[in-house]
């Protein structure tokens, strides 16, 4: 009782400071940020005293009696956390390509600008839609493979709530125009130290349960994951160096300058795919993807070289954003070499992961969760071609600054890491809620048309739309000027924008499909009523063993 | 340390460590008796049925 309300205490000591910050603040906005995060703290002060399972109590659903020896109901948070951020990033999404299309979208308002709007889709699918995910998994996973429990539970449910907190600034920062220019690294100063805070947290909760594993072997998803975490941690705090202007304000200069901060940002950028996008998403894929296919995977030795070989090339691929600029030659050259031969362990990881249902292969026809995973690995598969392919100087010259990197990254994001983290998402609620399956199977079946529909007209419009962008651009005509204006490229692109909108429109229509799916999962509703998934009549005509014909 | 030493140390002797380093690592996973191991390694996530 007494560390209880010393916790309390504590809480309302930090309100209090905060409190103050937001009085002496330097600009308006960074008051409104200390304004929330006095409110997150009060509201921890409350949660402690009450003895924190005030959401269990509540909300008995939230918190189910699945029978289960593990600590949970961080999980389950994690899984509702994914699904209602995946409905926001990719909502603002959508809204963002339609501005692009009608830019009288942007309201006249400075809060709704694309400059503004567009940090906050990026940030909402990658850290809020894709951190949880991987926090949510990185949980389950790390429990089940090591069977044991959480290692310290408080400071677990610190680190889900911190993060949240961490999302609820950065979005609100980027309406407020708080931004410090550095694409993927946004939030300011003082909502990075923050996130240094709670990501340190998660390396203790994370390195803990390993400790203290009941099971000899570490197995090889919970090294993507620590090695997501570590990396990550680095790199966020090396890019993220800078002189706050004030110690009550919302501005800061790094302090890095000229090519030295470019090469910084992108070293930082890239590894954030390479780490993030790429580790975190791969240890997802090597503990969900067997164990929904029900056979170990393909060949555990290929995932020990696949890991190694990703740890040591992906950190070096950086510069390859930066082809003809003031970067050194040899330093570009460096990044392209890399990102191509980044390529082995890419596809050595796919292949990995899609021979895992060798001899199972009926499960594609059968099981549309499966099917899902096949897809999203189908993706890593063409999208880490495309990667090194673009990061070629000779192609770059064409594809940099166009609408084709827009899709190289949607077709990865969108494929690889949404499928796999839906897939994740419709393994993890029957099982973290007690049920006996999912609410309905045909409606993943529908869930993952409209996703792949809406990848397809996504990627193909930015292909069309980036080629052309890329020619129209360096186009000379016979008396040797350039023969379009960079508005007449602005133009001839509307068609795409509209092709891509409507992509992006679909993929978001499938998300709300799985919504209701896991809502009415959780809530317990009897199954839907439906048609099993395949049905196949029996022909007698061709149930006869096949004769052997000799060859002639 | 000037930027030339640094620079000079990475792309001799930091290459050649982690080069062998690497080598190494995935060396080991080739070593004898390892198949064996792999194969626990790989189907214990199959372990323990009744909590997912």
């Amino acid at each position: 009782m007494e560390r209880l309300m010393m916790r309390g205490g504590a809480w309302l000591v930090t309100a209090l400071v905060l409190l103050l910050a937001a009085a002496a603040s330097a600009d308006w906005a960074f008051s409104v940020h200390m304004a929330i995060a006095c409110l997150a703290a009060l509201i921890a002060a409350f949660a402690s005293v009450k003895g924190f399972d005030f959401i269990g109590q509540r909300y008995p659903a939230l918190s189910a009696q699945a029978a289960s020896t593990y600590d949970d109901d961080l999980i389950r948070l994690g899984v509702i956390a994914t699904v209602f951020w995946g409905l926001a990033g990719f909502l603002a999404g959508l809204y963002i390509a339609l501005q692009l299309a009608f830019p009288a979208l942007n309201l006249n308002l400075e809060y709704t600008t694309f400059g503004r709007l567009r940090p906050l889709h990026t940030s909402a699918v990658i850290f809020a839609f894709g951190g949880n995910a991987l926090i949510a998994t990185s949980f389950y996973v790390v429990q089940r493979t090591c069977r044991a429990r959480l290692a310290f539970p408080g400071l677990a449910r610190f680190v889900f709530w911190g993060y949240q907190l961490f999302i609820v600034l950065a979005a609100t920062g980027y309406l407020l125009g708080i931004s410090q220019g550095k694409e993927y690294a946004e939030p300011e100063w003082y909502v990075d130290l923050w996130l240094t805070i709670v990501w340190v947290a998660y390396l203790a909760v994370f390195v803990g349960t390993i400790i203290k594993r009941k099971e000899p072997h570490i197995y090889v998803a919970n090294w993507f994951y620590l090695a997501f975490i570590l990396t990550v941690a680095m790199l966020h705090v090396v890019n993220n160096i800078s002189l706050p202007a004030s110690m009550v304000g919302s501005q800061s200069y790094t302090v890095f300058a000229g090519v030295q901060g470019a090469l910084v940002q992108w070293w930082y950028g890239h590894n954030a795919v390479g780490f993030f996008l790429t580790a975190g998403f791969l240890a997802m894929m090597y503990y969900f993807v067997p164990k929904q296919a029900e056979r170990p995977v393909y060949s555990y030795r290929l995932s020990i070289i696949h890991f190694w070989s990703l740890i040591f090339l992906y950190i070096w691929a950086g510069p390859h954003h930066l082809h003809y600029t003031a970067l050194p030659d040899w330093a570009q050259t460096l990044g392209m070499v890399f990102s191509v031969m980044l390529w082995m362990p890419s596809w050595g990881g796919m292949i990995n992961g899609l021979m895992t249902l060798n001899g199972a292969w009926d499960k594609i026809r059968t099981d549309p969760i499966i099917r899902m995973f096949v897809m999203s690995l189908a993706f890593y598969g063409m999208s880490t071609f495309e990667g090194p392919m673009l990061s070629i100087k000779a192609v770059n010259s064409l594809s940099h600054y166009t609408d084709w990197t827009i899709g190289h990254v949607h077709s990865g994001a969108l494929g690889w890491n949404g499928m796999v983290t839906f897939g994740c998402l419709y393994f993890l609620a029957p099982r973290l809620w007690g049920r006996q399956r999912l609410y309905s199977l045909r409606m993943v079946n529908w869930h993952f048309w409209l996703a792949s529909a809406g990848i397809v007209f996504y990627a193909s419009a930015m292909w069309v739309s980036g080629i052309m962008q890329g020619l129209m651009w360096r186009e000379y005509g016979a008396d040797g000027y350039l023969v379009y204006s960079f508005v007449e490229t602005v133009d001839a692109m509307f068609p795409m924008y509209l092709i891509r909108a409507f992509g992006g429109l679909l993929y978001l229509a499938g998300a709300l499909v799985m919504t209701v799916n896991i809502w009415k999962t959780i809530a317990g509703s009897p199954l839907r009523e439906e048609l099993p998934m395949t049905e196949t009549p029996h022909n007698p005509e061709a149930d006869r063993p096949a004769v052997a014909v000799p060859a002639e | 340390m000037n930027y030339d030493t640094a620079r000079h140390f990475a792309d001799s002797w930091g290459l050649l460590f982690t080069v062998i380093l690497f080598l190494g690592l995935v060396g080991w996973t080739f070593r004898k008796g390892a198949s064996r191991h792999h194969e626990d390694a790989a189907n214990m996530i199959f372990g323990d049925d009744d909590n997912g």
